[in-house]
């Protein structure tokens, strides 16, 4: 058992080419997957992947971002980093499993969309907040997964999910840390700084409430593939079923309800409106509004 | 004429550029795109636009609910909500609670957004503003919750909601906190959508990053002010990543008009005419009153409630 404890490592281990990428995952719990490809507007963004198949007996649409194991997958899949074509791929399989019902499955594992010139003309912006607002209110059950890195609005764009799960050794934030210190600290040399402040492990992210269940991971991920691919599998399906019975039980419109009010209480603020009518803010110490 | 009688300008015209233009002694404005010289009482009348290249200066939010409302309309909300600091972010000595305190000062803000409501030639409207100065108006916490407030009470009045922004993106300060805002603001639009009330959005100088991917951009209706930079990545974050030479006028407002990102560019003082017609237009549907044979699926407002 390796101890890992500074949240740098967690970026590093989170990072390892040889760690289980979508289709690792896909191949292990997804049967009689048949992959779909193209936006139906421009191209085939090879940095989402997306398919249909059956996960413990039940149709389920799979959405993840995938990176290669090398550098020349790598090169191939865009180091993960998908383009508004992706997105919009993404979109049309939402879409899709709406349609017929089936339950939605993310898998989330980028450095964040792609900063090309190609993607800002074809309107990168537009395609993660439209993703946004589709799975709000996307009338199935769905569940993601981080499985590596979940870099900022690159990976949001796939995971607004009732449920959020992350595997032990898996890092979300809102920037990469090399972005975050170069922008705060003035040196992207202090990205490992960057990386504890910026409070994006797993524990820290349960702790806020933000995540729904760490996946443990006793081995890293690429030292124990099969058992960790096993474990995924089994929190998948606990969550999957709990989310399918309220549905049952309470109706899809439930479900939105309590989807949307997981998003809607996300937040750390303070009401100071007696305070403010006098002065401009000097300290926060009264009420603090945090996750339950 | 000789030429000691033509009066000397009193100012140095080399003030460093700063941000917005540089105002020498109160009297004369300097135009931060063509440098050259505005009588500053004609520059405000003209909602700080320059008379001879039409470069649109940054405003303030303040500003901006001055120049888009009806004179005395605006009933502000939320003013008291400010950020917990939940991460205790320190960037080595740069604490993120002492610089929210100064920000506030400088901008004259308690936060980086202002929402309420008003009215824009006589019809009601909610608004959410950015106020740049603070932090880049970026997006935290208490930026989230305000405009999801306001959205929220825009469903319970039905009203149309017309968001105005310029920002930075997530604020970094509150990681993964300022991403879920993202989420948060754009699930609010949906049950927007979801009420059949309109969201016009309007895109000003300079827009990027998580505003530019959630909220802002799904809108019923998109508005960008001419020359206004907006995109996903910034150009020099684009240069350094991908080493391609950007366009000339590439992430410009025309740029996106273009691409087909946003409706129209709109002159910033065409900004109430237009939106006014818009909510004229949209009034009926706003109120419910649709003709039944032409809903589509029904006004939820009416059999339900919330």
């Amino acid at each position: 058992m390796t101890e890992v404890t500074r949240a740098w490592d967690r970026v590093q281990l989170a990072r390892k080419p040889e760690r289980p990428h979508s289709l690792d995952y896909i191949a292990a719990m997804i049967s009689g997957f048949v992959e779909l490809h193209g936006d139906r507007r421009y191209s085939d963004d090879p940095a989402i992947v997306a398919g249909v198949g059956a996960f413990n007996g039940r149709t389920v649409m799979v959405v993840g971002h995938q990176k290669g194991a090398n550098t020349r997958e790598n090169l191939d899949r865009n180091f993960g980093m998908p383009g508004p074509d992706g997105y919009r791929k993404a979109l049309r399989v939402f879409r899709h499993a709406e349609k017929f019902g089936f339950p939605v499955l993310c898998f989330i594992d980028t450095p964040g969309a792609d900063p090309g010139l190609g993607s800002e003309e074809r309107g990168q912006a537009t395609a993660v907040a439209e993703n946004l607002l589709e799975l709000a209110s996307l009338r199935v059950p769905s569940v993601s997964v981080v499985i590596g890195e979940g870099g900022s609005g690159g990976a949001l764009a796939i995971s607004v999910t009732d449920r959020l799960l992350m595997l032990e050794n898996s890092v979300y934030a809102v920037a990469s840390p090399e972005a975050c210190a170069a922008i705060l600290w003035k040196d992207s040399s202090a990205a490992p700084d960057a990386a504890e402040a910026l409070k994006l492990t797993a524990q820290d992210l349960m702790g806020f409430g933000m995540i729904d269940e760490i996946i443990p991971e006793p081995e890293p991920a690429h030292e124990a593939m099969d058992a960790t691919l096993q474990r995924a599998s089994a929190a998948i399906e606990r969550h999957l079923s709990e989310i399918e019975k309220i549905t049952a039980e309470d109706g899809i419109d439930h479900l939105l309800e309590l989807r949307y009010q997981k998003y809607r209480n996300i937040g750390s603020w303070v009401d100071r409106q007696e305070e403010i009518l006098t002065e401009l803010p000097s300290s926060f110490a009264s009420a603090v509004h945090t996750n339950d | 004429m000789p030429d000691f009688f033509r009066r000397k300008p009193t100012f140095n015209r080399d003030d460093a550029d700063q941000d917005g233009p540089v105002v020498p002694d109160g009297l004369w404005v300097k135009c931060h795109k063509c440098k050259d010289l505005v009588y500053s009482k004609d520059f405000e009348r003209w909602y700080r636009v320059c008379p001879k290249c039409d470069h649109h200066a940054r405003l303030t939010a303040t500003q901006r609910i001055d120049y888009l409302l009806d004179s005395g309309s605006f009933e502000e909300w939320d003013r008291g909500i400010v950020t917990a600091d939940p991460l205790s972010f320190d960037a080595n000595g740069d604490v993120y609670k002492e610089k929210v305190q100064k920000t506030a000062r400088k901008a004259d803000q308690p936060e980086s957004l202002i929402t309420g409501r008003g009215r824009i030639r006589g019809y009601d409207a909610v608004v959410s503003a950015t106020e740049f100065a603070f932090l880049g108006a970026s997006m935290g916490s208490a930026f989230g919750e305000k405009f999801v407030r306001a959205v929220e009470r825009a469903i319970e009045l039905r009203l149309p909601f017309i968001s105005i922004s310029s920002s930075g993106g997530a604020r970094m300060h509150e990681s993964t906190f300022s991403l879920m805002q993202m989420a948060k603001t754009t699930a609010a639009l949906s049950r927007l959508g979801e009420h059949k009330l309109p969201h016009f959005s309007i895109l000003t100088d300079p827009c990027y990053g998580g505003v530019t991917a959630s909220y802002a951009t799904v809108a019923d209706i998109i508005m960008a002010e001419p020359g206004a930079m907006i995109g996903f990545a910034g150009p020099r974050v684009i240069e350094q990543i991908t080493r391609q030479k950007l366009p000339q006028g590439f992430q410009t407002a025309e740029f996106l008009l273009e691409h087909g990102m946003i409706d129209m560019v709109c002159r910033r003082s065409e900004l109430p005419a237009t939106l006014s017609l818009l909510l004229l237009h949209y009034a009926d549907a706003t109120m419910g009153r649709h003709q039944p044979e032409y809903a589509y699926a029904g006004t939820p407002g009416e059999e339900g409630d919330s």
